[in-house]
């Protein structure tokens, strides 16, 4: 297959990029890991008059720990972070995420700002950027934004993401002593999308009880969901086993999957309450329960 | 609207004027005349077109040539090195790793790179390491052992 011709162009500042976005608007599109694009436009789902490829632009790339922040470049591929010792340390939650994306060859050239920036509620980054609480940089002619990830996505595809921005970092706030996160996902075969996955980061506070609570689903609906009941459920209370299985009772509630090839509704919401458990208990035993 | 292009395409640079759009295995395919890569599902999914794109193996059905520009692609073809198999093709012989050996190009590009970060790799980094290189015949059971045979192979040399 062959995709529809287009015009490729291969800024070497993140000015310039901005600066073709800016000429090209709807015509345009950003070439990041291209794992998702590349098959869009070669299955003809989608056509770009411009790919503005943002690979060679330097200083994209980055994993690291700044004044309370992780802080990710948005061109960082995925096999980086599988590799990266800082993730290792205290992000358990990407530990068992990132492992699940794609598959090994994918996750060589996807990057997390793609995974981020397309908009597609079946992709893993999203659901575990809004229960990380993070925070995602886009850089537009105006300069530079901050926007919350649960607030980032609007609908299926569509994102808060202008046509002349472009993702630049992902800020996941370091999470303080007591936390823990985990991310479970149930699919097919290695590649496919979840028939449901679930991501979850808590913190605990001196008692016991839960301080803070991200909840959050892949594939749950036309857009990720932020699992609100369930994080202001479990919010101050003690994470016992009643609280948990009410906690994973009202993050499935809040899933509104459609039914395919990977199970009917009413199996895929099962399999959310299911995975929120499991979740949520793996990231209770991280964060060191007592 | 056309690029010019210069990749190291095992070991040797090579030019050519290519469209945007062109994908990376269409270079290699037509443009080269370099076979070996083959185009399986053409979607990103079964790893047959698997080349080595600075070292890294990468599905070349979703990579665009223009993309290739300035680096250097690895495909089946360069595995051999003076007339002798690289140990990991030796080995897929020995093991009977294939049986129809439409999914061995990639296959070996992926576990050659595997083998090059990892002398020691245990059954599960094996199985890993393929898991996006679809075998209808094999039932990976002997690609598996054929990898640890390589990895012996590479060790004592």
């Amino acid at each position: 297959m062959i995709p529809a011709p287009f015009d490729y162009h291969c800024p070497g500042t993140l000015d310039e990029a901005v600066a073709l976005l800016s000429r090209y608007g709807d015509q345009a599109k950003v070439l990041s890991g291209g794992m998702s694009l590349l098959p869009t436009l070669k299955l003809r789902l989608g056509s770009y008059a411009h790919l503005v490829d943002i690979n060679r632009i330097p200083g994209l790339e980055y994993v690291k720990e700044e004044k309370g922040w992780l802080r990710i470049g948005a061109g960082t591929r995925q096999a980086t972070l599988e590799r990266s010792e800082i993730i290792k340390s205290k992000y358990g939650i990407l530990v068992d995420a990132v492992p699940l994306i794609a598959d090994p060859l994918v996750r060589n050239r996807g990057t997390i700002g793609g995974n981020l920036a397309n908009g597609d509620p079946a992709n893993d980054w999203p659901a575990i950027a809004i229960a990380l609480g993070a925070e995602l940089a886009v850089r537009g002619p105006k300069g530079e934004r901050a926007i919350a990830a649960n607030r980032f996505y609007k609908s299926l595809f569509v994102t808060e993401l202008k046509a002349d921005e472009i993702l630049v970092e992902v800020r996941v706030p370091v999470p303080p002593a007591k936390s823990g996160g985990a991310y479970r996902k149930l699919k097919r075969k290695t590649g496919d999308f979840a028939a449901a996955a679930v991501a979850v980061q808590l913190t605990l506070n001196a008692k016991g009880a839960v301080e803070r609570a991200g909840i959050a689903l892949t594939n749950a609906g036309p857009t990720p969901v932020e699992a609100v009941e369930a994080q202001k459920f479990l919010s101050g209370k003690a994470p016992d086993d009643k609280n948990i299985l009410e906690t994973a009772k009202l993050a499935a509630k809040a899933s509104s999957p459609s039914a395919d090839r990977r199970g009917s509704v009413e199996y895929k919401r099962e399999m959310a309450r299911v995975l929120a458990g499991r979740a949520l208990h793996a990231a209770l035993d991280r964060a060191g329960r007592s | 609207m056309k690029h010019r292009i210069s990749v190291k395409v095992n070991g040797a640079a090579r030019e050519a004027e290519v469209e945007s759009r062109l994908l990376l295995v269409h270079f290699i395919r037509e443009n080269l005349r370099l076979t070996g890569t083959h185009i399986g599902c053409d979607t990103s999914h079964c790893g047959v077109c698997t080349v080595l794109l600075d070292g890294q193996p990468v599905k070349s059905c979703t990579v665009l040539a223009v993309q290739a520009d300035g680096c250097s692609v690895s495909t089946v073809e360069g595995l051999e090195q003076g007339g002798k198999l690289h140990p990991v093709q030796e080995a897929f012989t020995e093991k009977h790793a294939l049986q129809c050996g439409f999914c061995t190009p990639g296959m070996l590009m992926t576990c050659s790179a595997l083998l090059e970060r990892n002398r020691k790799p245990t059954e599960q980094e094996i199985r890993e390491a393929i898991s996006g290189n679809l075998c209808r015949c094999t039932g990976y059971l002997n690609i598996v052992k054929a990898v640890q045979h390589a990895a012996e192979k590479m060790r004592a040399s």
